[in-house]
């Protein structure tokens, strides 16, 4: 999931998962052939070969990821590759950069499965004169030299509660489903989310916020409840893609269906049946084709040494437009994408 | 095995009547109803809209087919701990058929998912028949290992409602007369192993082998063919359960159903099984089942607030038990009483 926070139990359940999977690579010889050219010079004198490192193969997000960075180095003509690990595992990216930094590509654009575990190998990509973007997913600041990151909190907070506002008219009783009641990112969000609603739209009241724990069947009885409980309400919110999917096929075949509005943040491919049928009119993500046609073109500027990741310097992102990089060297992609019935069928992830 | 003194001739519709009031299934059904009351008493919409009608009965069925697979185990003095991985291993499966065979016939897919469900449970069940270690240890080997199995399959991938048939998913909310197809189902499966168990030479055997395993094993009954025949059936049981959940929810990930078999355990602990074998119908498992999930659907409008709502599932688990103890050591008294009274 996107959003998850772990609890013990799946976390437990993950170290299981690892072991076998260490196990099954291991028996297969670690496998995920990397099928690329790496090292071969882009145009002019800049090595404008840049490869996207996903932080698994075959994950219909990061497909649409990487297709917006191959768009985008087309554009510029650099040399597109895409290399990276059958599983998401804290360290198998790092033999993939390793071989990267010796075949001596221009940039490695990276969505890092961990903050560290991946440090050292991009350490020593930089230090061989390899540039590195890291987008979706950050490493600690100082292993790389920009983030392309895919919204901020403020951004998502302010798209979710302006699509219930527009959805509902503006007034009346909205709820929220949230994933675990711990859950950092959505606790974040939450909290903006009612302060955009207390200053900017004070007919709408909040009258509670849920927890599915970001499991199915919870999430499903939660919103149950809150339907139940509150006979007048007329939105409810969900900032996590397991929750939003449950409430919409809880909708979906309820007597509220179409008297209560449903957004939040989900991905199009779970949510596109309840799009087709007004389940859900419109929802918010990033679109990832942006983020990585974005990041390649930091990927770009960094090479040709147009920027260097400072707090100030501006870059030109193709039909994107100019983006300047903040601190911390974060580029921001800018507010997150709305998605609804007319653009649904545009994206497959 | 505590019915076996000869009973009291009385007129057979009063004896009925008595061991009606005197199951612990009644008072099991008399706390749902207590629920279901409380809860429409605060607000009328928990049954008298057509949502809460609906979901009054949807909710609990496909954790009564779980729960009477786990009380059919754990009355043979086992438990299986991993019906929750292979509820979840058999949705995914579920999703995967659609996908990758498109096409296929419903039925086709309730089959395989049974069937595989049956052979998950076959694992289990060989594991804890032959190399005799307690079912508590190879279960929980097993929940890990099908999670395992099941992450490493699906991945970050996740099946949608858009991946499956609008039939096959409005088998998961659809309703017949006004009774959901789901607990329709649930009631077919509950009504056949309900009557197995207590009717059938088989189904007393499971009892038999949970009151004492080594006076079975003397008796001659196959206890091990018993053993593997429940963990089958447990299986199968989720596996079915597993596709229903499909249906229901539409979405699966990896982590589909976790959780599912504390839930079970508790169903069928909650419903009067014994934990230590030999005693529970899967009836009570049943009503088990629909009283856990009705109470976590009713605190919440009864305003008890979303942290306090697992504590009262535990009290009311542990309070099963100690009065399955009580009621234990009551009934043992009372038959050696009885059995010195007529040695007089």
């Amino acid at each position: 999931m996107l959003f998850r926070t772990h609890n013990t139990r799946k976390t437990r359940t993950a170290a299981v998962a690892a072991i076998a999977l260490s196990l099954a690579l291991v028996a297969t010889g670690c496998s995920a052939e990397s099928g690329t050219s790496g090292g071969t010079d882009g145009g002019g004198d800049a090595n404008l070969a840049i490869t996207f490192l996903p932080k698994n193969l075959g994950n219909p997000y990061f497909d649409t990821s990487d297709a917006g960075g191959e768009t985008a180095i087309k554009e510029f003509g650099g040399t597109f590759a895409e290399v990276g690990p059958v599983e998401a595992t804290p360290d198998g990216q790092v033999s993939y950069i390793n071989t990267l930094t010796q075949q001596g590509v221009g940039a490695i654009v990276v969505s890092a499965n961990d903050p560290k575990a991946i440090g050292g190998a991009l350490t020593e990509a930089r230090d061989a004169g390899v540039k590195v973007v890291t987008f979706d997913s950050d490493t600690d600041p100082e292993y790389r030299d920009v983030f392309i990151n895919q919204a901020d909190a403020e951004g998502i907070a302010k798209v979710q509660v302006d699509l219930i506002a527009e959805q509902i008219g503006d007034a009346g009783e909205v709820a929220i489903l949230s994933a675990s009641a711990n859950a950092t990112n959505q606790n974040a969000w939450i909290k903006l989310m009612e302060e955009e609603l207390a200053t900017n739209h004070p007919n709408i009241t909040l009258v509670e916020t849920v927890y599915g724990d970001d499991d199915d069947q919870t999430s499903f009885d939660k919103t149950a409840a809150l339907l139940q409980s509150h006979p007048n309400l007329k939105g409810i919110m969900s900032p996590t893609t397991v929750g939003i999917a449950a409430a919409a096929r809880y909708l979906q075949t309820s007597e509220y269906k179409g008297t209560v509005a449903l957004t939040g943040l989900g991905t199009p491919n779970q949510l596109r049946d309840y799009i087709e049928d007004g389940t859900v009119t419109a929802f918010a993500l990033w679109n990832p084709a942006d983020l990585g046609y974005l990041a390649a073109y930091a990927a770009k500027a960094l090479i040709e040494g147009d920027i260097t990741g400072a707090d100030g310097d501006s870059f030109d992102a193709g039909e994107l437009g100019e983006f300047t990089v903040g601190a911390d060297g974060v580029v921001l992609l800018g507010d997150p994408f709305v998605f609804d019935k007319a653009n649904i069928g545009d994206f497959d992830f | 095995m505590t019915t076996t003194l000869t009973p009291p001739r009385t007129h057979p519709l009063r004896r009925g009547l008595t061991s009606f009031v005197r199951a612990r299934e009644t008072s099991i059904l008399l706390a749902l109803i207590l629920v279901i009351v409380a809860a429409t008493a605060v607000n009328p919409n928990f049954i008298f809209s057509s949502d809460g009608w609906r979901d009054l009965l949807l909710t609990p069925s496909i954790l009564i087919l779980v729960a009477i697979g786990q009380a059919i185990v754990i009355i043979t003095r086992s438990v299986d701990l991993s019906v929750g991985s292979v509820l979840g291993l058999t949705a995914y499966l579920t999703g995967r058929l659609f996908i990758d065979i498109p096409g296929i016939p419903i039925v086709a897919v309730f089959l395989a998912g049974i069937v595989f469900g049956g052979l998950l449970g076959l694992i289990n069940g060989a594991l804890v028949a032959f190399a005799r270690v307690p079912a508590l240890v190879i279960t929980l080997g097993t929940l890990y290992a099908y999670r395992g199995i099941n992450v490493l399959w699906a991945g970050s991938d996740r099946i949608n409602a858009s991946d499956m048939p609008k039939d096959f998913l409005a088998l998961g909310t659809g309703s017949l007369l006004g009774i959901p197809l789901l607990t329709i189902i649930a009631l077919v499966v509950l009504a056949a192993a309900g009557w197995y168990m207590r009717n059938t030479r088989g189904g007393r055997e499971f009892y038999a082998i949970g009151s004492e395993p080594a006076a079975a094993e003397l008796y001659g009954l196959k206890v091990t063919r018993r053993i593997l025949i429940a963990f089958v059936a447990c299986g199968a049981l989720a596996g079915l359960a597993g596709v229903l959940y499909a249906a229901r929810y539409g979405t699966i990930n990896s982590q589909a159903g976790s959780g599912f078999e504390l839930d079970a355990v508790g169903a069928a602990v909650i419903g009067g099984v014994a934990i230590f074998g030999g005693s529970g119908t899967v009836w009570g498992a049943a009503l088990g089942a629909a009283l856990l999930l009705t109470i976590n659907r009713a605190l919440p409008i009864l305003g008890v607030p979303d942290f306090w709502q697992r504590a009262v599932v535990g009290a009311l688990i542990i309070g099963a038990i100690v009065l399955d103890r009580i009621l234990a050591l009551r009934q043992t008294r009372k038959l050696l009483e009885e059995r010195d009274d007529t040695h007089e």
